[in-house]
């Protein structure tokens, strides 16, 4: 009954992503990509995604820092920012890139690190939440389960 | 082209009425030229010439008049040539008739005084011949009195006349004289027997010169007062004399100046002499005396004066009366009123004598003519005149106004003629433009709609998709609702769009119909399906009939076909509250039989209600009224499918335009019911493409029918592979379960049971229809075989429960396997179908009837086992894998996740992907030769975005395009392909137009989404993957 418990703690979890505006139909649309020929496939993305972020958001970071700001490059990070967030369906993140971009092109600094700092919010808690599902699922897989999709 | 008709018919009248004046001209002319030839040769040669002359003038007139004619058949194409010609022919064209008929009209009236002159000549002959021919026999009378006297007086001794002889003779013979009022004879006496010549006569010879000088009257006349004439050589005194002129004898005629002369001439001449008019004594009237001289023996012919003066014996005198002697004549020719007559006597031309006639100075027309009195030395003649003045000639007035007119006529004619005609091209010439700027707008129109609906279109899917994803999301039911709500409207749009589409497409001719293998028993069942939840909610009943003879499978339009159907059952839908709507299906070669049928049950409807006559829709189509044409070849099969209703029907005066575009019956009509007015356009010009024709007949509050016919070919007899359509097979499934069970419907309206036995007929099941318990009771219980099944009519179980329930009864009675009951039910609501559920094994069978549910029932009621008959939900994807499987697809994407995604999306699909990052490695891989079917390139990229990176691609291609086309590379080293050109979709996140159009412009084939939607992406790739 352990594993109906995770499952359905799984099931609620996701749920709750979902409902909370985490993730989107993109990602389900992820996780049907993945199948036997594929079993990781989901995880792999999503860890290329934490990967790319989290360079992006350094270098963002660097960018910022600096005394005449790059625009043109701040917002060809933050695009590629949005553009796999969207990919892996991280709504939250892609909406606070979103307005990032809009600071970009009106070069308002200020308005450009609060969004670097919402976007790195949001990132980090997606992540979060993401690494616990997947640790969720692990421990499914590790009961002898698949995860109910 | 009718402008030049136009032209044609104005130069006709022209060109006749230019005949008729030419035709009076010529009359005019001949007439002179005839009239000519009556005067003198010279004359008429000079008519002949004339005549010539008219004729090469003629001849010169009418050959350039046809020049005319045929110059302007030539120009006539031109306006403004026309336009100035006529205004300066206008002018010169009534000139020249006014020209022309004032010299017609001099020729006439000159024609007139000649021939006034001619009769006055003639007339003035005449009279003088008479005059002269009487004269002449008064004249040879006297003659003869001389040639009396000279043979009785002179030829006898003593003289044989005496005075009274004498006078008593020329009085008896005064009628041969008419015109003398007295003759004399005076005899030659020589002064030397003057004395006894006296002696002998008792009385003396008197001289007249003093009477001349005295004139005396009548009355106090006296001889004996006269003066004896004094001695003279030779005396002439008058011995005998007529009673009348008895005066004067014994007078010396020689005494008389004029009388001496007269004598002396006429002794000479041997001819009868006249003197001068003069006032005769007596009756003072003018006349004259002609004297003979009478000689003792005959003359020869050519005596010297001499020697007649030697034999002169005497003279003989007459006195003409010159005024009555005209006077008697004229009265005789009745003609003294038209003309005046004077005579004169000319011998002194200056001083002519008037010797009869008033001297009226008349100065008009004046004839002479000679009168010749036998008298060489004196000279007459007559001049005659008309007593009035010469008539107007009215003829030539008459002739030449009315030339005049009639040419001006002819020019109004014309005038007018090319007036209108200007005017009329004008006219034309602009509405002309009209018409083009029309026609402009209406493409415009049509070119903007098909813009316009294309461009909803796409983001209208997008929308679709979403909300299709979105419904396969964790809903709540309202959210679900809502969503649900939002897809139909959704698709209701896109439908409208589409139909807009259609109708642009097929304006514009784009539209072309399939050709695929159907069944068309499914589609209408499809149909069916589709409207069944409608008919249900209305309680309309819904049937549809499709004869045997048509063929299971035909070769056409499907979709297309579906479409007509759809609108033609929508709008009956739409229009009908109660009542039915069936759909029927037969060959054209069956209409015969249909009629027959038709005309047995006009009241026997399906539902029971009036219909309108579906013969009337049809009777108007081509394919009927041309019998013998239709298509020989047995391929082709001609359906004719008619819709019927009982709706409100369509009013009178809208049924003119039912068929035009968004013309709907009146604009209350789009509110209630809404919809724009474009189906039965659209189904009209669908049917027109399907070869067929389409009619309607409708009968407010009774119902409309519509009829159309459509040609499709016959699957078997075709060699063609045509690809099956795969829609849903449902009659397949069913074929065999039920092969050979019998069933009977009860059923009392035969269009109803012949609906019904068609569905079930179409199982497989042999059908038996009754209309009533006990004929079913008695078919069950005693026919040949047991029945499997009893499908009642709701409306029989209804009617009668009391009979339903002893029909139950009597059939548990019946030992022979028991039949299975259905109920075949309108609507699921209804309270009867809640009456019998109570009822022991009874089943249901929701109308409409149609195959897959009428399957479905029985196989829920008879335990037939069902083999699962998932619906293929999954079409979309199986499909997506049957066209990606094992294809070479290059993803290029700097984003190192969505490249992941993408690849792990088309890998799903089973595709070969090869990813790249830069639009370098794009360009790298993507030169040919490669192994790859296409590209997904993303648009967005640092260094070098995707529109530059299929530029160049396509550059490469073009270029090595080219050489292998000069030769200069060989088609082996590139795969074979002697047009290399690899398909490159766009990925983007937005789907703005313009985004698409600068896809499209730098050589892309098309785009997809990003993220992918698998919809989405299949329509995409299955337009380079076949």
């Amino acid at each position: 009954m352990d594993l109906v418990k995770l499952q359905r703690q799984w099931v609620d979890y996701r749920a709750s992503l979902y409902k909370e505006g985490f993730l989107d139909e993109q990602f389900t649309q992820l996780q049907e990509l993945q199948d036997e020929n594929n079993p990781d496939f989901v995880v792999e993305v999503v860890s290329l995604f934490f990967e790319d972020s989290e360079r992006l958001l350094n270098e963002l970071t660097t960018a910022l820092e600096q005394q005449s700001i790059d625009f043109k490059r701040v917002d060809a990070h933050v695009h590629q920012l949005k553009g796999s967030s969207s990919s892996i369906g991280a709504q939250r993140v892609q909406t606070s890139c979103i307005a990032f971009r809009n600071y970009c092109e009106e070069q308002n600094v200020e308005g450009c690190l609060t969004c670097l700092q919402q976007v790195r919010l949001e990132y980090s808690l997606v992540k979060t939440k993401l690494e616990y599902m997947f640790q969720l699922e692990q421990q499914i897989l590790s009961a002898g389960g698949s995860s109910p999709m | 082209m009718r402008l030049l008709h136009v032209f044609g018919f104005g130069l006709k009248v022209g060109h006749l009425l230019w005949m008729l004046c030419c035709w009076v001209a010529s009359m005019v002319s001949m007439n002179w030229f005839i009239n000519g030839e009556f005067k003198a040769a010279k004359a008429s040669l000079l008519g002949a010439s004339g005549n010539k002359m008219w004729f090469k003038f003629w001849d010169k007139i009418s050959s350039h008049s046809f020049k005319i004619h045929h110059e302007y058949y030539q120009y006539v194409g031109s306006k403004r040539f026309s336009k100035a010609w006529w205004r300066k022919l206008l002018p010169s064209w009534l000139i020249g008739w006014v020209l022309a008929s004032v010299v017609i009209f001099c020729c006439m009236s000159s024609q007139a005084a000649e021939k006034r002159k001619e009769t006055l000549a003639s007339m003035c002959d005449e009279r003088a011949r008479m005059l002269q021919d009487q004269f002449n026999v008064s004249m040879n009378h006297i003659q003869a009195i001389s040639i009396l006297i000279s043979t009785f007086h002179h030829g006898k001794n003593p003289s044989a006349i005496d005075q009274s002889t004498f006078a008593r003779y020329a009085e008896r013979t005064a009628f041969e004289r008419p015109l003398t009022s007295g003759v004399a004879y005076a005899v030659r006496v020589l002064h030397s027997e003057r004395e006894q010549f006296e002696k002998q006569r008792g009385w003396s010879i008197k001289r007249m010169d003093t009477l001349e000088q005295n004139p005396v009257h009548k009355d106090d006349y006296n001889p004996d007062l006269l003066e004896s004439s004094p001695v003279q050589e030779e005396y002439a005194p008058v011995i005998f004399a007529q009673d009348i002129v008895s005066h004067v004898v014994s007078i010396d005629m020689l005494s008389g100046k004029e009388d001496s002369k007269n004598v002396l001439r006429a002794r000479k001449s041997g001819k009868g002499v006249l003197t001068s008019p003069f006032r005769l004594l007596k009756t003072n009237r003018l006349g004259v005396i002609l004297t003979f001289a009478v000689y003792k023996r005959d003359l020869p012919s050519n005596a010297t004066p001499n020697e007649r003066i030697k034999a002169t014996n005497g003279y003989l005198g007459g006195v003409f009366d010159i005024e009555s002697l005209v006077e008697k004549l004229l009265q005789q020719l009745a003609s003294k009123q038209t003309i005046l007559v004077n005579v004169l006597d000319t011998t002194n031309r200056s001083y002519p004598i008037s010797m009869y006639g008033s001297n009226a100075s008349d100065d008009g027309l004046e004839h002479v003519s000679h009168l010749n009195f036998g008298d060489p030395f004196r000279k007459h003649e007559m001049r005659c005149r008309f007593k009035q003045k010469p008539p107007w000639p009215w003829l030539a007035i008459t002739t030449s106004i009315g030339i005049l007119v009639i040419a001006s006529l002819v020019g109004h004619i014309f005038h007018a003629t090319v007036n209108r005609i200007a005017k009329v091209e004008d006219d034309c010439n602009k509405m002309m433009e009209l018409k083009r700027q029309a026609e402009a707008a209406d493409v415009a129109k049509s070119q903007f709609l098909a813009t316009v609906s294309h461009e909803i279109r796409t983001p209208m899917n997008g929308v679709l998709g979403m909300l299709h994803m979105l419904m396969d999301t964790d809903l709540d039911v309202t959210q679900l609702d809502y969503v649900r709500t939002a897809q139909a409207s959704g698709k209701a749009l896109v439908a409208l769009i589409n139909e807009v589409l259609d109708q642009a497409k097929i304006e514009s001719g784009k539209l072309e119909l399939e050709e695929v293998q159907f069944d068309l028993r499914a589609v209408l069942d499809d149909v069916l399906s589709l409207f069944s939840g409608k008919s249900q909610d209305k309680g309309v009943e819904l049937a549809v009939y499709i004869s045997d003879q048509v063929p299971e499978m035909l070769i056409g339009d499907p979709g297309r076909f579906r479409q007509i159907i759809i609108n033609l059952m929508g709008n009956s839908i739409k229009f009908t509250q109660k009542g039915h709507i069936l759909v029927t299906v037969h060959l054209v070669e069956e209409v015969d039989s249909i009629e027959v049928e038709t005309e047995s049950s006009s009241k026997n409807t399906l539902s029971g209600f009036p219909v309108a006559d579906r013969r009337q829709s049809w009777k108007g189509f081509r394919t009927f009224s041309q019998e013998g044409s239709m298509h020989p070849f047995s391929d082709s099969i001609n359906l004719i499918v008619s819709v019927e209703d009982t709706g409100e029907g369509i009013p009178l005066e809208a049924q003119s335009r039912v068929f035009t575009p968004f013309m709907q019956v009146g604009p209350s009509i789009s509110r209630t019911h809404g919809g724009t007015g474009i189906g039965l356009s659209i189904s009209k010009c669908l049917v027109n493409l399907m070869k067929g024709e389409i009619g309607f007949v409708s009968i407010p509050k009774i119902g409309s029918t519509f009829t159309f016919t459509a040609v499709f070919t016959s699957s078997f007899s075709s060699s063609k592979k045509y690809k099956s359509q795969k829609i849903n097979n449902q009659s397949n499934f069913v074929s065999t379960e039920f092969h050979g069970m019998r069933a009977l419907v009860m059923d009392p309206r035969p269009v109803r049971a012949k609906v019904a036995k068609y569905h079930i007929q179409r199982l497989g099941i042999h059908v038996e229809i009754v209309s009533k318990w006990k004929q079913g009771l008695s078919i069950i219980s005693k026919g040949g075989s047991a029945k499997n099944m009893v499908l009642i009519e709701q409306e029989v179980w209804d009617k009668d429960l009391r009979g339903s329930a002893h029909f139950l009864d009597n059939l548990d009675k019946i030992n022979r396997g028991t039949p299975k009951l259905f109920l075949l039910s309108n609507s699921i609501r209804s309270s009867g179908a809640n009456n019998t559920s109570g009822v022991r094994n009874l089943t249901i069978i929701p109308k409409p009837l149609r195959a897959s549910m009428l399957a479905a029932s029985l196989q829920r009621a008879m335990g037939v086992e069902n083999k699962g008959n998932a619906y293929n939900g999954e079409l979309p994807r199986a499909s997506l894998q049957n066209l990606l499987i094992g294809r070479k697809i290059l993803i290029v994407d700097d984003n190192n996740v969505n490249l992941k995604v993408a690849a792990g999306a088309l890998k799903k699909y089973g595709a070969d992907v090869v990813t790249a990052a830069r639009g370098i490695e794009a360009i790298e891989l993507l030169t040919p030769p490669h192994q790859f079917d296409a590209c997904f390139m993303d648009i967005q990229m640092p260094e070098m975005d995707g529109f530059e990176a299929t530029r160049r691609i396509r550059e490469i291609e073009q270029d090595i395009n080219n050489r292998i086309h000069f030769g200069e590379l060989s088609v082996e080293a590139y795969n074979n392909v002697s047009n290399c050109h690899v398909a490159i979709l766009a990925m983007t996140a937005d789907v703005i137009q313009a985004t698409q159009e600068e896809c499209i412009r730098c050589g892309m084939d098309g785009y997809v989404s990003k993220p992918f939607e698998a919809e989405q992406l299949y329509r995409e790739v299955s337009r380079f993957f076949q």
